[in-house]
């Protein structure tokens, strides 16, 4: 067809120079979109639902199945709930650990081995002292759970700080070192005499356990978590050391030329850090278990990263997150019973991190249409 | 035999699948994206291996399947990582939280059950007589032949080819490899791909060669170890050769020792392995303090046309 032909309405049409450019769509990055949407992490939940529901279809199971007997075991009754509740004591104290350190971009992913040591600590007083009244005994064993953890986080700070060790894989190798100091002890010079070779170490007695709600095993480690998240909230918000936290966590190099000790602040922040953690070992051991044994953590220290990066380092966010999480735990330990591996909350887990880390950058980029 | 030669045997089986890992890990960051999935990955590779293996019976069947799963983990990561420039870090993290549940829920059913079989060796008879080489080069598995064939490739495909010179550039200056007309962000995916099936190949090795079942959570830790050698190893494929072996060695150490019945706890000796990664990197940290560590330039930036760092 000739331009003739068509005559004036050939002007309607685009010109060859601009086609394909009215169709054209492009992604376009805007790097000043930072804060993402507070709905990223509930739909990164949902996302997540589905996906592993494919996994579980995919097996042979009836995902809505799983997930009702998931989400009945761990809110749907009283015990399940109080359940849920003892499982979000660790990770909020935990997740709180990690959040102090994301706070400077310090990776900690050692919480695990930090809780662990912390128990162990806190156990060594039960054997060592064992005849200290309650409140000496208790103060005792918080004091060396914090000790303990704290060390342990000493043992990721220093390298990074004085040789430039990425912390990254000190804290985990550490994970590694105190599992197998747990095992060490638990099999060797700790274990229970009269436990019918069972590996752990003797049970405690009521004046080193902690205090429990009513009859449920919900103990007072709740109020240790809830107060330090009070702590926490306060000292970023209202001291110099956590506006200088945060002037390192928003720009490190004007920190420095601020004249900011960042190698100090790496180091106090780990010590607490681990400490938190090492508290949460010493609840969990005097709260629940009530002897060192084997597996004392589900992988608490892992899942605490993902609590705390799901509640983008927010004291209040933080406390949600590790109910939804310690629901997850429970729900897992809930599908055992129809024949699943409880590792479906790990899969699930990982799966939220997934969508959620896609999610935050995802809604940075805006369709362009047009070259 | 001697002890020096069995202890060499054992290191360069328990060193393999660090060897693979450390390798994958390489490519992965010689293209500037950071692999912590590797532990996820390992453990993925060798449920796979296992599932495959002991359902068809057919070994070169499951090391396909497990490099075809592990690379579409690794297109996840790039995915992530390369077109969303998300946080390399954290999607590190989901890589192996997501690999140890999904491969202990699929590994469920068959954890426990022997695998049909162990990785095929290539028997070298004329090696046999030779004194200390004979007994450890005679008898080795194909897949660590196969490691062996790989250091030299990837030592002249990083550092002899134009390919290498490309893949280096896109980790050390990718808004230069760009305006030069490299295709920085094919090349990232490419790479962390290839990377992500080698550490699942490793996974595969674990359990061929070293761990003849499924259990969950079998690598404890190695995934980890690997991402230390690779900063070891100063993302150079033949140092990899030597820091992977010598892991391995030390390894097996702590097993011949407890087997020796010494007196020192078995838990001890597993200890050695990771207080032994912190050590070293504490002194390759002091000692380099002042030099650049060969770390690829733009390792965990991701990388946006048209925007200045």
């Amino acid at each position: 067809m000739s331009a003739k032909e068509t005559g004036g309405t050939a002007l309607l049409q685009p010109s060859p120079a601009k086609s394909g450019g009215k169709f054209s769509w492009r992604l376009e990055y805007d790097s000043s979109r930072i804060r993402s949407p507070w709905w990223t992490p509930i739909l990164s939940v949902i996302l997540a639902l589905l996906l592993c529901a494919v996994f579980i279809a995919a097996n042979g199971m009836s995902p809505i199945t799983v997930y009702e007997k998931m989400f009945h075991g761990a809110f749907g009754t009283a015990y399940g709930f109080t359940e849920t509740m003892v499982k979000a004591i660790p990770l909020l104290l935990c997740g709180l650990g990690i959040a102090v350190a994301y706070r400077i971009s310090i990776w900690n992913i050692g919480a695990e081995g930090q809780l662990t040591v912390g128990a162990m600590a806190a156990t060594a007083v039960t054997i060592y002292f064992p005849d200290l009244p309650t409140f000496w005994a208790l103060s005792l064993m918080l004091v060396f759970g914090f000790a303990a953890g704290a060390f342990w986080g000493l043992l990721t700070a220093v390298p990074r700080t004085h040789f430039g060790v990425n912390e990254l894989i000190t804290s985990l190798m550490l994970n590694y070192v105190a599992l197998l100091a747990l095992d060490y002890v638990v099999f060797g010079p700790w274990k229970d005499p009269k436990g019918f070779n069972f590996p752990g170490s003797p049970m405690f007695t009521a004046a080193q356990s902690l205090p429990v709600l009513g009859s449920t095993r919900l103990h007072i480690g709740l109020l240790f978590g809830l107060i330090a998240v009070a702590v926490y909230y306060l000292m970023i918000r209202f001291t110099k050391w956590g506006y200088e936290l945060r002037l390192i966590g928003a720009n490190p190099t004007a920190a420095r030329y601020a004249g900011i000790h960042i190698k100090r602040h790496i180091i106090i922040v780990m010590l607490i850090s681990g400490g938190l953690a090492g508290i949460a070992g010493m609840a969990e051991v005097s709260g629940v278990t009530h002897k060192l044994m084997q597996g004392i953590s589900p992988g608490y220290g892992y899942t605490a990263i993902i609590v705390a990066w799901l509640a983008k380092l927010n004291p209040m966010g933080l406390i949600v997150t590790s109910i939804l999480f310690g629901g997850l735990i429970v729900g897992g330990y809930s599908v055992q019973t129809i024949g699943l591996p409880s590792s479906i909350s790990e899969m699930l887990q990982g799966s939220i991190l997934f969508f959620l880390i896609a999610g935050d950058m995802i809604h940075r980029f805006r369709i362009r249409r047009g070259a | 035999m001697d002890f020096t030669t069995q202890l060499l045997i054992a290191a360069i089986s328990a060193g393999t699948p660090l060897l693979l890992a450390t390798l994958g890990g390489i490519l992965n960051e010689r293209a500037g994206i950071i692999q912590l999935g590797a532990e996820g990955l390992m453990l993925m590779g060798a449920v796979t291996t296992c599932i495959i293996y002991i359902r068809t019976g057919n070994l070169l069947l499951a090391l396909l399947a497990t490099v075809a799963v592990t690379a579409v983990l690794g297109l996840l990561h790039s995915f992530l990582c390369v077109t969303l420039r998300a946080n390399q870090t954290m999607s590190g993290l989901a890589m192996t939280l997501f690999g140890s549940g999904l491969s202990a829920y699929l590994g469920k059913p068959i954890s426990g059950i022997p695998l049909p079989g162990t990785s095929p060796k290539l028997h070298l008879p004329w090696l046999e007589p030779v004194p200390v080489i004979g007994p450890i080069f005679s008898h080795m598995d194909y897949l660590t032949w196969f490691s062996l064939l790989l250091v030299v490739v990837l030592h002249l495909l990083i550092h002899r080819t134009s390919w290498g010179l490309h893949l280096r550039s896109v980790g050390d200056n990718p808004a230069t490899a760009d305006v030069m007309g490299i295709r920085v962000q094919l090349i990232r995916y490419s790479y962390v791909i290839c990377g992500a099936a080698l550490i699942g190949l490793a996974g595969a090795d674990m359990v061929l060669a070293y761990a003849p079942t499924w259990n969950e959570g079998l690598t404890a830790g190695r995934g980890w170890i690997a991402v230390g050698l690779v900063i070891f190893a100063r993302w150079n494929p033949l140092r990899a050769l030597f820091c992977a072996y010598f892991f391995g060695a030390l390894d097996s150490l702590g097993f011949r020792i407890q087997l020796l019945g010494s007196a020192i706890p078995s838990y001890f000796l597993k200890m050695i392995p990771y207080i032994v990664t912190i050590l070293v990197l504490m002194y390759l940290g002091y000692r380099n303090r002042n030099k650049p560590s060969g770390t690829p330039e733009a390792l965990g930036v991701p990388y946006i046309r048209e925007q200045r760092f």
